[in-house]
């Protein structure tokens, strides 16, 4: 067997590995997925202190909208406090937030621009809740999202941070579109990961946090733009454990346009490589569970996987267009399509099949978590070009991260 | 399941899909083998039914004749041959099919130039020694030529023939033309030519009868399998 076949099959192992793993957690905590799906908003037994923080930069035009779904928490106005930090934007975000400052629940700042998590940091040094969010001003919290997730901490003690499940704000183009496949994936993933105890990430938009975190850990860093990611290395590293609540929604707005979404991802995937790269002494180590060897060894495999493929992709695509010349350079131009088809002609290599029951896995990963984010029930039309958008634009912005990480160059920029 | 046993108990499960996945694809394949055989077959049944009927000639006249020796069939073959050597993976049975295809050819070549000298009418071939894309890097650009000239010419018969494959009638083929391992090579009217060929160098070769026809001469041709 070539090289080049071994190294597919060892790809596309690894990927149904990944993907049935996440079948079997599934399948079994299905009872408890199915339970919490259907809960009913919990009666809380007492209301903690909670803080949002908005860090806002340059966010004029969404920062009031998502004030105000904070402020339309279903959640006792004496116990919840919204800081809004102003993060030295040169638009009319100050103007915005202004309106906010006799408000009793709305802390109002304004500070020189320093990067989201010296805008984070700020709050959190403004505050004494016994609970810490952040939202970013770009997104908006349902209603109910706060009890769910307060709930959550009530139930379980030695949880120390809580993810939301992120929807897609209002997606109106097909790239937005396929960002809300993606989201609603990502649900399932989360969920999944945080029963085997290896979130990897606790979102900018409204994840909560116990103070304790930051008293024993630190607070936010740089960290390569992506501090929501770093923070969550650290609490793998701590032993704090991250949870997940399915049914606390936030709605975030996201890319509209492929070079927006470009940015974003490229951040994104840079941060994981150099968080990861940060974090190398975590993987493999028994003490660390899942996380060690579970969400670091297939984030590293993915990267490495697309890599080979984009490079083998591009290769066969060369050999192709060159055969294509030198046919057409010989036989002439024909532009006359043959209506005979013939099923033998259809690839039917181990690896089709395979690849097949890889695809019907992560069908079934849209449709779980579709479902987990109450975006509908059943297939959806907008998987199609999820999967083609993202097999086609995913691994140029994953190359250059890798290229932007090999060559040392500096971090992408956070917008 | 705790700890490492659900890594293994995934482990399984995941071999388990290799499994299913190779067994869909051994089962599927094995009809594709299977469709090729029953085509050769086919072949085999039309090239003695054309023997027999050559056998009859004394009786028959040549316009009696059914000329059309190969069937439309083999064509398909040798392109079933081509994708199933790059996608079937069954070495064994693919070469099997290959020296079947070859001899099938020759049969061919055989019986239609014995027809062309009882009826007097001019036989076109070309035969045509290719190898694997590391021993001939021509092969490929040849093969379109050779498509090329069967399009423009649909009564030339292109007989194709692995220089590499382990058979008999190969090895005598070979010798017969004085083949060298220089490829691609073509015989064309049984003369002998080395390396990549043009459609305008080949057409130069060819009898005329063939580009300017003034009768019909016999039909059909085969690939490159």
């Amino acid at each position: 067997m070539p090289f080049s076949e071994i190294a597919m099959y060892t790809i596309i192992f690894l990927a149904v590995y990944v993907q049935v793993f996440f079948l079997v957690t599934f399948f079994e905590r299905r009872k408890h997925l199915n339970k919490v799906h259907k809960e009913d908003l919990p009666i809380l037994q007492s209301f903690p202190t909670v803080a949002v923080i908005v860090p806002a930069w340059n966010e004029g035009t969404t920062v009031h909208g998502t004030v105000k779904s904070l402020l339309d928490l279903d959640y006792p106005k004496d116990r919840l406090e919204v800081l809004v930090i102003d993060d030295g934007s040169t638009d009319n975000t100050w103007e915005e937030i202004s309106k906010y400052k006799d408000h009793p629940q709305v802390k109002i700042f304004q500070k020189e621009n320093g990067g989201k998590h010296t805008a984070v940091n700020f709050g959190i040094d403004n505050t004494n809740a016994d609970f810490i969010s952040c939202l970013d001003a770009d997104s908006f919290v349902a209603p109910d999202a706060l009890k769910r997730i307060i709930n959550l901490f009530q139930k379980k003690p030695d949880v120390m941070a809580v993810a939301p499940s992120l929807i897609i704000h209002k997606p109106k183009n097909i790239i937005q579109h396929a960002q809300r496949v993606e989201y609603n994936m990502s649900t399932y993933n989360k969920r999944m990961l945080a029963y085997l105890g290896a979130i990897h990430v606790t979102p900018g938009p409204f994840s909560v946090f116990r103070k304790e975190v930051f008293e024993k850990i630190g607070k936010f860093r740089k960290a390569h733009n992506t501090e929501d990611q770093e923070i969550a290395y650290r609490m793998q590293e701590h032993h704090m454990k991250i949870d997940h609540c399915h049914t606390a929604y936030v709605y975030t707005s996201s890319p509209n346009t492929v070079k927006k979404l470009y940015k974003q991802r490229l951040r994104w995937i840079y941060g994981f490589i150099q968080n990861t790269i940060d974090y190398r002494r975590l993987i493999f180590k028994t003490r660390y569970g899942n996380f060690s060897f579970f969400t670091l060894p297939s984030g590293i495999i993915s990267i490495i996987a697309v890599c080979y493929l984009s490079f083998a992709l591009l290769y066969n695509l060369t050999i192709f267009v060159i055969k294509k010349i030198t046919e057409i350079s010989i036989k002439g131009f024909n532009l006359s399509f043959s209506t005979n088809f013939d099923w033998f002609f259809i690839n039917t290599k181990t690896i089709v099949f395979i690849s097949i029951i890889l695809y019907g896995l992560i069908i079934f990963s849209i449709l779980v978590g579709t479902k987990l984010a109450k975006q509908g029930r059943g297939f959806h039309w907008h998987i199609i070009p999820y999967i083609l958008i993202y097999s086609v634009i995913a691994p140029v912005w994953l190359l250059k991260a890798v290229y932007n990480t090999i060559t040392r160059q500096g971090q992408p920029k956070w917008r | 399941m705790k700890g490492f046993q659900k890594y293994f108990f995934v482990l399984i499960i995941t071999c388990g899909i290799f499994a299913t996945g190779w067994y869909l694809s051994n089962y599927v394949n094995n009809k594709k083998i299977n469709e090729i055989k029953d085509i050769q077959n086919k072949i085999a049944i039309d090239i003695l039914s054309s023997e027999t009927q050559f056998s009859l000639l004394e009786e028959l006249s040549c316009q009696d004749l059914d000329n059309s020796i190969l069937s439309q069939e083999i064509a398909k073959v040798a392109d079933k041959i081509n994708f199933s050597e790059q996608n079937v993976g069954n070495a064994e049975e693919i070469d099997s099919l290959k020296k079947q295809y070859t001899i099938l050819q020759v049969k061919d070549f055989l019986l239609a130039k014995r027809i062309g000298e009882r009826c007097k009418q001019t036989i076109s071939t070309i035969f045509y020694f290719y190898g694997n894309k590391e021993s001939c890097v021509d092969c490929l650009k040849q093969g379109f030529v050779l498509d090329a000239l069967r399009k423009k010419y649909p009564t030339l018969r292109v007989y194709s023939f692995d220089y590499d494959l382990d058979l008999s009638t190969v090895r005598a083929l070979k010798s017969i033309y004085k083949i060298e391992n220089v490829l691609p090579s073509l015989v064309v009217q049984g003369k002998t030519v080395s390396g990549f060929k043009t459609v305008e160098e080949l057409e130069s070769m060819l009898p005329k009868e063939l580009t300017n026809p003034k009768k019909e001469p016999l039909v059909g041709s085969t690939k490159k399998p």
